[in-house]
C-alpha cells in the first residue's frame, strides 16, 4: 500500500497515540478543577502549550487550542469581523482558499460585510500589487493560505507582510494547515503576521485538535463562549489527550525538518520528471521553491479525476482528486478554476501529497503503476 | 559574532570610596554564581571594570544572565584581536556591517592603555574610520548621537572591539547591604518588595506563613515558585516556612472579629522579629502599600509594628497598585501572583476588619492568647529550604510530562 494522500489526513503516529492513551488513562482530570488531579492536568496543558509555542517561535500566551483547521479559520475570520466591525466591514482573501475560509467569508457577506477575492496567476499565486490595490480604509482582515491545499503553491507571505506593514490595524491571517513542517516556518511566522491556523491531523496528531497563533495584543471575539477556558478566548473543556499528543506530534514533525523536506522534494521531483514526459499529462505543481515539497497536482487529459483515483486504488495507491473536501461533490478544483484552467481539465485533476514517511522506492513503484495505467487509458480513450 | 569577552561597567559602586573593594568582590562572587554552569568562563573583577573571558561559551546566554545581576550599570560584548591594525580593520568592518542599516551613522571611540602601541588614539580613530567608510556603503560619520559607537581599547594583551552597550539591572550587588527577611505571601506586592530590596544589595531570605489545611499545598508551591523567580537576581535564596495554623485558630477563637487581623499580624511580626534575630538579619521587609487594605493604614502599622524594634522596611509603601503591577510584570512574578489560591492572609479574614485599630486594645486582646507557647511551637516547626532559579514547584511532574511530550 502506498499512501500519497497526506494533505487529506495523516496517520496518527504510534508515539503520539501512546501519549494520547497515557494522558487519557492517567491525567484525565479537568484542568479547571481546583484539586491536585485537576492541577496536574492544568500543568500538562500549560507545558504542552509552552512546547508548541517554543517550536513555532511564539509565546505561550499566543497559543489557543481549537478543534482543528476549520474552527481556526472560522474563528479568525468571524472573530475579526465581530471584534472590528465598528472599524470597518471589508475583508480581503484569495480566490484559492480552503472552503473553511471561503464559506466563512460568504456567510459574512450575507451579514453585510464586503469581501474582495484576490485573483491568482497561472501558478495559483496572488500578487502584492493586487493586494495593495484592494486595501481600503475600512479593511479589517487580510487572510491568505501559506500553501495551497490543491496544487501546493506557496503564497508570497513576506511580500504580503511588507504591504501590510503600512496598515498596522489590519489583521493579517495565514492559514498554515498545509504549510507546517514544510520548511517555510520563517515565511509563516513572519514579523507582521497576527493570526495563524494549524491543524493537528495534518501532522500525525489525532483528529479534532488544532491551534491558532494570535499575536500578543491582537484581539478576536470568541466564537465559543462558556466556561472561560483558554483565557476566555475559547471555552470548552480542553481536549487534553489530543493537545498533549499534538504537542508531541509537532515536536516530532519539526525534528530534522530540513532532511524530511529534502526527501519529500526528491520524491516529488522523481515523479514529476517521469510524468512530464507524457504528452497527455498536464502538471500544475512545479518542483520549484515556489511550491511546497509535498504536493503534486496533475491530470491525464480526458480522464476524469475520479477514474484516475480509483484506477490507482485498484493498484494499492491512495491519491485524491484535488481536495478531500470537494472530492465527493464531483466539483472541479476551485484553485484550478481560479487559475483559469478549463473546466474539463480542472475536473480531471488529481493530487499526490507526501509526508516524511514516504520513500523513493514508493515513487518508483508509483511510476511503474502510472505507466501501466496511462497505457490503459490511452486504449479506452482515443483522445488520451 | 563570535565574541571573546564581555566587559562589565560597574553601577553606583564606582562612587563608594573605601567600601569599593568589598562591593567589587561581592559583585564578582554574584556574577560567578550566576554563571556557574559555564565552566570555561573566567571572571576578572578589576578595580574599574569586570572582564568576563568567554573562552568559547555562548555570549547570548551569558548576557541574558548578566542582565539580572544587580550592581552592573551596563556591559559590552567585545572581540579581542592581536595588536595588528589589519586584524582590527577586518573585525571592525564585520561588526559595523552586522549592525548597519541604511541611513545609520557611526563614530569610533578609542582608548589606549598600552602607550607603547605604535599609533595614538587620534590616529587609530582616523585610520579605522576611513576603513569603515570605504567598506560599508552609505554609512556616515557623526560625532553627536551616532547610531553605532565602535569602541576600541588598546591593551597590553590585545585590542578589544565592541559596538554594543547593553543596560544592566543597576542597583547594588546583592549581599552588600546585609541580610533581610521578606514576608512573602504569594500576592503581587511582596515579591516586588523583595525584588526592590535585593536591588539595593539586600541578601533576602523569604519567609512564608502557611496554614494547612486552610491553605493548600498549591499556595505553598506558589510561594516557592515566586522565591525561585526572585532567586534569579541572587543565584539562590533561603525559603523559610513557618506553620501558622494553630495561631490562627487560637486567635479566631479568642479575639473579637474586628481585631482578628490586627492581632494575627502582630503575631506574624513577632515571629518575623524572632527569626530575623536568630538568623542575624538586620531588617524585616514586606509589601505594604499605604492605605491599600485595612492592615496597611498608619494606625494599623502603629498597632502591628509595636511588637518589634527592628526596622520594618516597605519598599512599595508609596507605589500605586498599577505601578506595583508594572514592576511585577517586568520581573515575571505577576502571572504567578494572580493564580487563585487562598493564602493565610485571606482565610479567616473578617468581613470588616478595623482600619483604625487602637494600640491598647490590640495589646489587650493579644493577652488573651498564649503568645509565648504559640510562638515557641511555630518556631519549632520552621523548615528552611534552599531555592534556586529555574526550579519548578508548581508543576512537580514537569519531567514526567516532558517524556509524554
Amino acid at each position: 500500500m502506498i499512501y500519497f494522500d497526506n494533505s487529506a489526513t495523516t496517520q496518527a503516529a504510534p508515539a503520539v497515540l501512546e501519549t494520547y492513551t497515557k494522558v487519557s488513562q492517567k491525567i484525565w482530570g479537568n484542568p479547571s478543577s481546583l484539586h491536585s488531579f485537576g492541577e496536574n492536568a492544568f500543568h500538562l496543558l500549560e507545558q504542552s502549550r509552552q512546547q508548541i509555542a517554543t517550536l513555532i517561535g511564539a509565546k505561550p500566551n499566543e497559543i489557543f487550542f481549537t478543534s482543528g483547521g476549520t474552527e481556526g479559520d472560522n474563528w479568525v475570520v468571524k472573530g475579526t469581523a465581530m471584534e472590528k466591525r465598528t472599524f470597518g466591514k471589508h475583508l480581503i482573501t484569495t480566490a484559492v482558499e480552503h472552503p473553511a475560509i471561503h464559506n466563512s467569508m460568504e456567510q459574512l457577506k450575507e451579514l453585510g460585510f464586503d469581501v474582495t477575492y484576490l485573483p491568482v496567476d497561472a501558478e495559483g499565486r496572488i500578487s502584492a500589487a493586487d493586494l495593495k490595490a484592494a486595501i481600503r480604509p475600512d479593511t479589517i482582515l487580510v487572510s491568505t493560505m501559506a500553501v495551497n491545499n490543491e496544487i501546493g503553491t506557496i503564497q508570497p507571505l513576506l511580500e504580503v507582510a511588507d504591504v501590510l506593514k503600512a496598515y498596522p490595524k489590519i489583521h493579517f491571517h495565514v492559514d498554515a494547515v498545509q504549510g507546517i513542517g514544510k520548511g517555510i516556518q520563517d515565511l509563516i511566522m513572519n514579523d507582521r503576521v497576527d493570526f495563524v491556523t494549524f491543524s493537528g491531523h495534518k501532522f500525525h496528531a489525532p483528529r479534532g485538535i488544532g491551534f491558532i497563533y494570535a499575536r500578543q495584543g491582537r484581539k478576536l471575539a470568541p466564537l465559543m463562549t462558556g466556561g472561560g477556558q483558554e483565557s476566555n478566548w475559547r471555552s470548552g473543556t480542553e481536549n487534553l489527550p489530543a493537545i498533549a499528543g499534538m504537542a508531541k506530534a509537532l515536536r516530532l514533525l519539526l525534528t530534522d525538518e530540513d532532511q524530511k523536506v529534502a526527501r519529500e522534494r526528491a520524491i516529488k521531483q522523481r515523479i514529476y520528471d517521469h510524468i512530464k514526459t507524457f504528452p497527455k499529462v498536464t502538471i500544475f505543481s512545479q518542483p520549484t521553491a515556489g511550491f511546497a515539497p509535498h504536493i503534486l497536482c496533475f491530470t491525464i487529459n480526458g480522464v476524469r479525476g475520479e477514474t484516475i483515483v480509483h484506477a490507482f486504488e485498484d493498484q494499492g495507491v491512495y491519491i485524491s482528486t484535488t481536495s478531500a473536501c470537494s472530492s465527493k461533490k464531483h466539483l472541479a478544483s476551485s484553485t484550478l478554476m481560479a487559475m483559469h484552467v478549463q473546466e474539463n481539465v480542472a475536473t480531471s485533476a488529481v493530487r499526490i501529497s507526501l509526508d516524511e514517511n514516504n520513500t523513493l522506492a514508493e515513487a518508483d513503484e508509483f511510476i511503474k503503476i502510472f505507466d501501466k495505467l496511462y497505457h490503459k487509458f490511452s486504449k479506452i480513450n482515443a483522445d488520451a | 559574532m563570535q565574541y571573546t569577552e564581555i566587559m562589565v561597567r560597574y553601577g553606583e559602586l564606582s562612587t563608594k570610596g573605601k567600601n569599593r573593594r568589598n562591593f567589587i568582590d561581592s559583585l564578582g562572587r554574584n556574577v560567578r554564581k550566576a554563571l556557574h554552569d559555564f565552566p570555561e568562563l573566567k571572571v576578572h573583577a578589576n578595580r574599574d571594570r569586570m572582564h568576563i573571558m568567554l573562552n568559547g561559551e555562548d555570549s547570548a546566554k551569558v548576557m541574558d544572565r548578566l542582565k539580572l545581576v544587580f550592581g552592573i550599570q551596563n556591559f559590552s560584548p567585545s572581540i579581542r584581536v592581536d595588536q595588528d591594525m589589519d586584524a582590527v580593520y577586518k573585525t571592525a568592518v564585520e561588526m559595523v556591517r552586522a549592525q548597519y542599516q541604511p541611513g545609520m551613522t557611526f563614530k569610533i571611540n578609542t582608548r589606549r592603555s598600552d602607550h607603547k602601541f605604535e599609533y595614538d588614539t587620534n590616529e587609530i580613530n582616523d585610520m579605522l574610520g576611513g576603513q569603515i567608510l570605504d567598506h560599508v556603503d552609505g554609512i556616515k560619520v557623526q560625532m553627536k548621537h551616532p547610531d553605532i559607537v565602535l569602541r576600541v581599547e588598546v591593551r597590553l594583551n590585545g585590542i578589544f572591539l565592541s559596538s554594543e552597550t547593553i543596560q544592566g539591572a543597576g542597583g547594588l550587588p546583592v549581599g552588600t547591604a546585609g541580610k533581610g527577611m521578606l514576608m512573602l505571601s504569594g500576592g503581587i506586592d511582596s515579591p516586588v518588595a523583595g525584588y526592590l530590596g535585593m536591588k539595593r544589595g539586600v541578601n533576602m531570605e523569604m519567609v512564608h506563613f502557611f496554614s494547612p489545611p486552610y491553605t493548600s499545598e498549591q499556595a505553598l508551591a506558589k510561594a516557592k515558585q515566586l522565591a525561585s523567580t526572585l532567586a534569579s537576581y541572587s543565584g539562590s535564596v533561603k525559603f523559610i516556612q513557618i506553620p501558622f495554623t494553630e495561631i490562627q485558630e487560637e486567635i479566631k477563637e479568642k479575639v473579637p472579629e474586628g481585631y482578628l487581623m490586627t492581632v494575627q499580624r502582630r503575631l506574624m511580626m513577632r515571629l518575623m522579629d524572632a527569626i530575623t534575630r536568630k538568623r542575624n538579619g538586620k531588617a524585616i521587609f514586606n509589601g505594604e502599600s499605604l492605605g491599600q487594605v485595612a492592615s496597611q493604614t498608619m494606625d494599623s502599622m502603629i498597632a502591628i509594628n509595636d511588637v518589634t524594634t527592628l526596622p520594618v522596611l516597605r519598599p512599595v509603601i508609596s507605589m500605586d497598585k498599577t505601578e506595583i503591577i508594572k514592576v511585577a510584570e517586568d520581573i515575571n512574578t505577576y502571572d504567578l501572583s494572580i493564580m487563585p489560591f487562598e493564602d493565610c492572609c485571606t482565610i479567616f479574614a473578617p468581613p470588616a476588619p478595623k482600619t483604625h485599630p487602637k494600640l491598647d486594645r490590640a495589646r489587650a486582646y493579644e493577652e488573651r492568647i498564649d503568645v509565648d507557647g504559640l510562638m515557641q511551637r511555630a518556631m519549632d516547626g520552621i523548615t528552611i529550604t534552599e531555592i534556586k532559579p529555574g526550579e519548578n514547584y508548581m508543576n512537580a511532574q514537569e519531567d514526567v510530562f516532558a517524556e509524554l511530550l
